[in-house]
């Protein structure tokens, strides 16, 4: 597992109170962790946080997994 | 014509649907519990002390009544707890107290007939804080998706029908310091007029936050004590020199008399009456003579059907400001006459400080439990009585006497009054 992967993977149990068992790669936010769409919306503000980026809205939208996260950030970090 | 006359005649005949009491709740700064709270309470116990939450080095005012040793988690899971700021909290924990204390399941049959009425005078002002502090370092894209949901005053209510399916009246009296009272009271109307069956009903707050702190001292309506915060809260003493802020939650579950004794439950006393009325004088000052809230207090009389005389114990607004404490002393002559000598009245504000939106909510609590236990709780620090405040304020040490009909006054910013009456279930 990458550094970003275990560091979103931390900040997904953080933010949507779960177990770390539950957050696999393809463990959808919505329908399978119990987020509605608030929660995703303070995700994505949470991933921002940790690695100092901006996710502009149709891109968060697009950010339903920690897989997709993972993509996201590891094409769009400086 | 006599169509007429008989209908008129059958709506002054029709009698009112009971409303009693059937579960407690309370979070204090001398409590997490009914229990703790009202056995400190009767112990004459101060919950007041400096304020820790934040630095309070540049304000007038260095202490508070905060609730101690808090745990949310036992009563909200965290990812929960997390969208609702802490007088949402208070308000929830309150709320399930009561609800346990009732016995009362929410079914598929019976949710529709059971409401909320819980309110906050103003609300998650530590979270507007905290989210205009977000947005003052980040810009606006750094405010939660969660800032208005967790902020906003009806969400105890809210969130709590979620929690246990509740689909009758959702709702959130917002009157300042008389909320807790008027949330009651409106409750136990919804009961009596028939729009439900069961309310869980009171006030929350949590508001010794910097503004909110900084707020009440700029107004100047704080006491100062700085030297000696548990003798701060001092009503009708002479000394006394404003209020103190305190946090905390106060919810009583308010019942239809024929339910409640269909299902078994335990009634601690029925609600007999309310009263509301209006200063119409200024933003914080009591009107002359405290003429609005002897108004209340006789509508509430009025309404419960009782004389002056019947009234056993008052749990007086009393919240230790030089011109409240001797207004609310001057109403209670004015609506009660030479009865207003033999009553027993108290502050507990002089113990919890005030609890603002949850006043109500805790008297009320306070109140029910005088019936139960027939004591009535002390004002303590009351060492010498001001001039012209010359009632029997129970001084210093709780008194065992027996205890019928109780009145819980609550008076707000705005001129906002309300009164409550309990009486012993007979």
């Amino acid at each position: 597992m990458s550094d970003i992967e275990a560091r979103v993977k931390e900040i997904v149990v953080e933010q949507l109170g779960v177990n770390a068992d539950e957050v696999t790669a393809d463990a959808s936010f919505i329908d399978d962790l119990g987020a509605d769409s608030l929660d995703t919306v303070e995700l994505v503000m949470a991933l921002e946080e940790a690695f100092e980026c901006e996710i502009p809205d149709e891109e968060a939208e697009k950010i339903t997994t920690v897989k997709e996260a993972v993509n996201y950030i590891n094409a769009n970090q400086a | 014509m006599s169509c007429i006359y008989l209908w008129f005649q059958g709506e002054n005949l029709m009698s009112k649907r009971r409303v009693v009491v059937t579960g407690l709740g309370a979070i204090t700064p001398v409590g997490l519990d009914v229990n703790d709270s009202w056995a400190n309470i009767v112990a004459g116990k101060s919950g007041i002390a400096p304020l820790t939450l934040f630095d309070v080095s540049d304000f007038s005012v260095k202490f508070g009544a905060s609730v101690k040793d808090f745990d949310v988690t036992t009563v909200i899971s965290k990812k929960d707890a997390k969208k609702m700021d802490t007088f949402i909290h208070y308000g929830i924990a309150a709320a399930k107290e009561a609800i346990e204390d009732s016995g009362l399941e929410v079914t598929d049959d019976n949710a529709e007939r059971i409401g909320v009425a819980i309110g906050s005078g103003i609300g998650g002002l530590p979270g507007i804080e905290s989210g205009y502090d977000s947005y003052l370092s980040g810009g606006p894209r750094k405010i939660s998706p969660f800032f208005v949901p967790s902020n906003i005053i009806n969400m105890i209510s809210g969130n709590l029908s979620i929690m246990y399916g509740m689909k009758g009246p959702n709702t959130a009296i917002v009157t300042a310091c008389s909320t807790g009272t008027h949330c009651i009271s409106a409750a136990g109307r919804m009961i009596q007029y028939g729009d439900a069956d069961v309310m869980i009903a009171g006030g929350a707050e949590m508001a010794t936050s910097k503004t909110g702190l900084g707020g009440f001292a700029a107004a100047r309506a704080l006491s100062t004590r700085n030297d000696d915060p548990a003798a701060a809260s001092r009503p009708w003493d002479k000394d006394r020199d404003g209020f103190v802020l305190g946090d905390g939650a106060g919810v009583i579950v308010l019942e239809e008399y024929e339910h409640a004794v269909k299902r078994g439950a335990t009634i601690y006393a029925e609600l007999i009456g309310s009263g509301m009325s209006s200063d119409a004088y200024h933003m914080t000052s009591p009107s002359a003579g405290g003429e609005g809230a002897a108004r209340c207090m006789k509508n509430a009389m009025k309404d419960a059907q009782i004389n002056a005389e019947d009234i056993d114990y008052i749990n007086a607004h009393g919240t230790s400001t030089p011109a409240g404490d001797l207004a609310e002393t001057m109403a209670i002559k004015a609506a009660m006459g030479d009865s207003a000598h033999n009553v027993a009245i108290s502050s507990t504000k002089s113990m919890i400080g005030h609890l603002l939106g949850a006043a109500g909510g805790v008297e009320a609590v306070f109140s029910i439990l005088a019936i139960r236990d027939q004591v009535a709780p002390p004002t303590i620090n009351l060492d010498n009585p001001d001039e012209g405040c010359d009632l029997d304020y129970v001084p210093n040490t709780a008194r065992k006497m027996p205890i019928n009909i109780t009145m819980s006054n609550s008076f707000g910013f705005g001129g906002t009054n309300g009164t409550v009456i309990f009486k012993k279930l007979v």
